[in-house]
């Protein structure tokens, strides 16, 4: 693919992105380490009742960019702001308005489903505990396994359980790594609606990465390939790939992750 | 700091405990058999000394203190281990929690537990082997006092280790009062040491406290600002194992140790 296919980031921001609230902004952003460049200057926004997919292949930097978000790695330069807050500034504050949920993060196991919702729910200081956990238990179907420990669920059951603690503390900003990623084609698209419904109903904007184009499509708004560290597209997921001349997203993500690291970088210029 | 959140942390250890007989025996368990076994040497010494020498008050009180300091340091190790264990770190650090609301939270867990281990002990103490602190009088409680804020010191600081270098060094944590037993002369005084090891007995709060105890049992005189200066020792000793934690979390979040924690990195 060539690198004049791609429409320069800005004119995207300025042209496509809807006035709403945001509630990430990330500016310039970099993550390197001796010899390795993660993250390079990306800068982008998540708005209120906005899903953005971020897509890469992997080693892309999806994951760092997200553990940076969380306040568990911290940035090589730039700035991220979660509801106006700086997260390496006042990171108490900035970590109380987002949660997030990762295949790779699962709630420690020896805590039943309850016990680990009351665990959460007391260290992000969430008001009303007790109320919350049961509206959360009858909201992701876990009423029965109140008081099953979380290490002898199935798949499904515990991505509702780390969906559950995602949404404890009502986050304004949820990031989401492959949250569907171990669940059967039935389960996956339960979640799915169910995160689709949150982003309408909760007011929160929605960070969230997959390696699964036909779902991206199905739930984001606007998706950010990132290759290499930067991010070289942005748009509609549905629009995207008769933009570029391919005819699917799938085929625009295959393309994309083959591109070699100096096309990448003229393309992101 | 916010009270909730080091309510969390308490609370997730009060629940392992309470469904997990396996985590509340040892509480108990190695403490109280080491009272017993100590106990009837002591039993026995005093049956080859005669009259002359009681060693219960001088032996086992020094077994009861010295247990009751690992106990401390463990209540804390222990507590952060089991978020190591369940590789529940990135869960707990992507909150809004403060290291020193988790600190605090694990140093809340260890004086429970500890005070449960210091209870049974006590009982046997006392009860079976006839241990007295009598001679002690209210001396008992700064000497708790030093041991207590040395154990903290040493438990985060063992945890700052293991946080720095990976699950696998949890190895190196727990002999380490074992491997400061020798330098604070629990059974001997500091005197009988080698110049050297008596100076880092010197910079170990607990040989204040030891050395105390048995000029007290031995009615011989007592330093007072020998004693103060253990708790001087202590308390900066804890606040610098505390600002060592926490230089090492920041150490982690910048290299990215923390994000892939159970990945298991020394580097």
């Amino acid at each position: 693919m060539p690198a004049t296919l791609y429409r320069p980031l800005e004119q995207l921001s300025a042209v496509d992105q809807p006035k709403l609230a945001t509630v990430l902004g990330v500016a310039d952003l970099c993550k390197s380490y001796a010899h390795i460049v993660a993250v390079e200057r990306i800068s982008f926004s998540v708005h209120r009742n906005e899903i953005v997919g971020l897509l890469g292949p992997n080693g892309a930097g999806k994951t760092t960019t997200i553990n940076m978000i969380l306040g568990v790695l911290a940035p090589t330069s730039g700035s991220i702001r979660i509801g106006g807050i700086d997260v390496t500034k006042r990171r108490s504050q900035a970590l109380a308005r987002t949660n997030f949920a990762a295949v790779y993060a699962t709630l420690p196991g020896n805590l039943t489903v309850a016990q680990n919702l009351r665990f959460f729910g007391l260290i992000y200081g969430v008001a009303d505990l007790t109320r919350r956990i049961e509206t959360l238990l009858d909201q992701f179907d876990l009423r029965r396994l109140r008081n099953t420990r979380c290490g002898v669920l199935s798949s499904g059951e515990q991505t509702r359980v780390a969906l559950a603690k995602a949404l404890l503390n009502r986050p304004q900003l949820l990031l989401l790594d492959e949250p569907t990623a171990s669940l059967d084609p039935a389960a996956a698209q339960g979640v799915r609606e169910q995160i689709r419904g949150l982003a309408r109903e909760q007011d929160c904007g929605i960070l969230w990465t997959s390696h699964n184009m036909y779902e991206v499509e199905e739930v984001c708004d606007r998706v950010l390939f990132l290759s290499h560290g930067r991010i070289l597209l942005e748009g509609d997921p549905r629009t995207l790939p008769r933009e570029h001349g391919v005819r699917s997203l799938e085929e625009l993500f295959i393309q994309l992750a083959r591109e070699p690291l100096d096309a990448t970088r003229e393309a992101a210029k | 700091m916010r009270l909730r959140p080091i309510a969390g942390i308490f609370l997730r250890q009060l629940y392992l405990f309470r469904s997990s007989p396996v985590r509340i025996l040892p509480t108990f368990a190695w403490v109280a058999i080491d009272i017993v076994v100590w106990g009837f040497l002591t039993r026995y010494l005093n049956t080859v000394a005669g009259t002359q020498i009681n060693f219960v008050p001088s032996l086992l009180g020094a077994v009861l203190f010295w247990d009751f300091f690992t106990r401390i340091m463990q209540g804390v190790t222990t507590a952060f281990f089991e978020d190591v264990w369940s590789r529940n770190f990135l869960n707990l650090f992507a909150t809004p929690l403060s290291i020193s609301e988790y600190v605090t939270g694990l140093v809340l867990t260890s004086i429970v537990t500890s005070i449960a281990g210091l209870a049974v002990m006590l009982v046997l103490a006392t009860v079976v082997f006839g241990l007295s602190f009598g001679a002690l009088g209210l001396m008992l409680f700064p000497f708790i006092l030093v041991l207590f804020l040395f154990g903290i010191a040493l438990g985060v600081f063992a945890s700052a280790i293991v946080l720095r270098l990976g699950p696998a060094s949890e190895w190196l944590v727990w002999p380490m009062p074992a491997m400061l037993s020798p330098f604070v002369g629990v059974y001997y005084p500091l005197a009988t040491l080698p110049a050297w090891m008596r100076a880092v007995g010197h910079l170990l709060p607990p040989s204040y406290v030891f050395e105390g105890m048995r000029a007290l049992v031995h009615g011989e005189p007592f330093s007072g600002t020998a004693l103060l200066l253990g708790g001087g020792l202590a308390l900066l000793e804890m606040l610098l194992a505390g600002y060592f934690f926490a230089r090492v979390f920041r150490y982690t979040v910048r290299t990215g140790l923390l994000a892939r924690y159970s990945a298991e990195s020394v580097g």
